[in-house]
């Protein structure tokens, strides 16, 4: 008993390291001065803690842009996820059609495709859209990757809604939409939570597209702009700004986790609707 | 309040399935009907094809004279009382009462004056801020009922809404929603396998199995006059004894030959399988509370007492004949013989019913008789 304790423990503590060790690492990093950054000796705490490298993050405000660019392609990556993906769940789950379950699985197959295999055709796509370089070019892309998992997991939810609450609709004379929009979206909250932040962080930490579809810093994105983060001379890697941008950018993902981490739970576990 | 007409409803489902076949009848405006009969014998389609959910596949509906067979259940103006309920979980106990009237475009100040009228009919004032899962069974089942209430329907429809009661709280209800009826008269359609719920809440009831109507009668009607084999032996609890045997003339006079025995029909009866013209095989049927205990010598049919169930009012008498038939009788408890006598059976005459074993139709069916 003792031992297994013991066991449990020890494991619980490397899994943790593991997880949370290079965050730990980036923290303490941003907050020690160049000189410490490149010492060969090992220290964990910096000797003398300073702000320096978040000063230079935010100076001249173009990673302030950067974060407002972040932000405005996540956030609108999240609320077309989610319009769209309610809505075609709720008629895949709810409604009979020709083709519903090649849909269905088409969907599934959608999420499979690796980023790099269709990087060069929607680049050619966006370019044709005049999307290139813009917000709305990235949510579109965005969309190919949290869209079809927004819809998987928001089926499971619509499907398990008992049937006789939607004939109860009927009976009190609501209209698919209001059926929809009254009934089973409330009811699928937490899934909505859940395929939400999800969605969110996926496009908040995306680097690939927003790499390719982007041109300049107007539009640029968090994870590239950190990329492109240069030195004091070409041959240095500015490893304390980068420390600290990392941190900037991990704080608001912690943030939500944290006020919504029962929801994340409950949306994991689909299915628990009962009345 | 209307009245509701089913002509000629079939409904076949996609598999090819036959929900209900040939369905006709007429629920008479302010009555409360019952559809009764074992599971999977087409009640709940019947009864959906009235709301709407189903459509027939071949036949009409009409409901205050309106033809509504192919409307959605939002413009036939009928509200429905799930089994299970069927509330929104995430609604609290008002808001799942207003819902129906807000779909429809009701003023705010009428849908608050009827939520709160129901809510005082149905004892649940105090919960109208309450989520279901905060609510017991009864209570979440007057809610449903609530829910279709405020709604001022033509028609009110009932799929089986006791049945996730438990037994005491199943028959605290039912005496409520005869209360209802006789409050609010409107025209009332119940669906149930529970034949004491039809027997007591009944004005008319439809009995059904396999997809098709049995009989249409007043409860009592139904007891006493089965108009075939399925309703003689489904209504009624402990329900109606069979015996084989055939009718025969015997010097003159119509008998029921049994085995062993020989029963001498009385004039009523004799007439009526007479009218019907039919003779030879034929099952005799006797309700446990028309069979009565003499003494063995002398007595036409034998019969050995195998165990009895003592009920505190009655003792229901189960036994088996010299041919082996069984049979259960209904008793005073001082009248009952103890197990393992021999005793002599004797039948109420003018209160057995003989069926034809192949058609199972009621050959002494006389549905005036007893009204």
């Amino acid at each position: 008993m003792r031992r297994r304790v013991l066991l449990h423990t020890v494991l619980h503590i490397l899994v943790a390291a593991w997880a949370l060790g290079p965050f730990l690492w980036a923290v303490l990093s941003s907050f020690k001065p160049s000189r410490e950054l490149f010492d060969p000796r090992f220290h964990l705490f910096p000797e003398t803690w300073t702000l320096i490298h978040y000063r230079t993050v935010f100076a001249g405000g173009t990673f302030l842009r950067n974060m407002i660019n972040s932000f405005v392609v996540a956030g609108g990556t999240v609320i077309l996820a989610l319009a769209m993906g309610s809505l075609a769940a709720f008629v895949i789950a709810r409604f009979t059609f020709p083709g519903r379950r090649t849909l269905t699985l088409g969907i599934l197959t959608l999420t499979m495709f690796p980023q790099i295999a269709i990087l060069s055709g929607l680049f050619l796509l966006l370019r044709e859209l005049h999307l290139l370089n813009t917000h709305a070019g990235l949510v579109l892309s965005y969309l190919l990757f949290t869209l079809p998992f927004t819809v998987w997991v928001l089926l499971q939810y619509f499907r398990h809604l008992p049937r006789e609450l939607e004939e109860a609709a009927w009976m009190d004379g609501a209209s698919p939409w209001d059926l929809f929009w009254y009934v089973m979206l409330p009811l699928a909250r937490p899934g909505l939570i859940t395929t939400g932040l999800l969605s969110g962080i996926a496009a908040w930490n995306e680097f690939l597209f927003a790499l390719t579809f982007t041109m300049d810093n107007r539009v640029r994105t968090v994870p590239v702009a950190i990329a492109f983060f240069g030195g004091a001379s070409p041959y240095e890697i500015p490893w304390g700004s980068i420390m600290a941008a990392s941190v900037v950018v991990t704080l608001p993902l912690i943030l939500l986790v944290a006020l919504f981490q029962r929801n994340i739970v409950e949306g994991l576990t689909a299915g628990a609707v009962r009345g | 309040m209307a009245e509701v007409r089913l002509e000629q409803i079939t409904k076949i489902f996609d598999r090819g399935n036959v929900g209900v076949e040939d369905i006709t009848f007429t629920i008479p405006d302010g009555t409360f009907a019952v559809i009764l009969g074992p599971s999977g014998c087409g009640k709940t389609t019947t009864l959906r094809i009235i709301a709407g959910l189903e459509t027939p596949t071949t036949g009409e509906v009409f409901i205050g004279g309106d033809r509504v067979t192919h409307l959605p259940p939002k413009d036939r103006d009928v509200a429905m009382v799930f089994q299970n309920y069927a509330l929104y979980p995430h609604m609290s106990v008002y808001d799942n009462m207003a819902f129906g009237l807000r779909m429809r475009k009701i003023p705010r100040e009428e849908i608050h004056r009827r939520v709160l009228d129901a809510a005082r009919i149905l004892g649940i004032e105090e919960l109208l801020q309450r989520k279901p899962r905060e609510l017991s069974g009864g209570q979440r089942q007057r809610v449903a009922l609530g829910r279709a209430i405020v709604r001022h329907p033509r028609v009110f429809l009932f799929d089986e809404p006791l049945s996730n009661l438990d037994a005491k709280m199943r028959v605290r209800m039912r005496a409520e929603l005869a209360r209802l009826h006789r409050q609010l008269q409107a025209t009332s359609v119940y669906v149930t396998h529970d034949q004491v719920e039809a027997m007591t809440l009944g004005q008319m009831i439809i009995l059904m199995n396999q997809g098709r109507i049995q009989q249409i009668a007043a409860p009592l009607e139904l007891y006493h006059q089965p108009r075939n084999l399925f309703v003689a032996g489904f209504i009624g609890s402990p329900p109606m004894n069979f015996f084989q045997g055939e009718i025969a003339e015997e010097k003159g006079h119509l008998v029921f030959r049994g085995g062993g025995y020989i029963l001498q029909l009385p004039k009523e009866k004799r007439n009526l399988v007479q009218t019907r013209g039919r003779m030879g095989d034929a099952v005799l049927g006797v309700r446990p509370e028309d069979i009565s205990f003499v003494s063995p010598e002398g007595a036409d049919l034998v019969a050995v007492v195998e165990f009895h169930e003592t009920l505190g009012n009655e003792v229901l008498i189960y036994a088996r004949t010299e041919r082996g038939e069984t049979f259960v009788a209904r008793a005073r408890p001082e009248q009952s013989p103890p197990d393992g006598a021999q005793v002599g059976v004797t039948f109420t005459l003018s209160r057995i019913h003989l069926f034809d074993p192949g058609t199972g139709e009621n050959l002494t069916y006389h549905p005036q008789e007893n009204i």
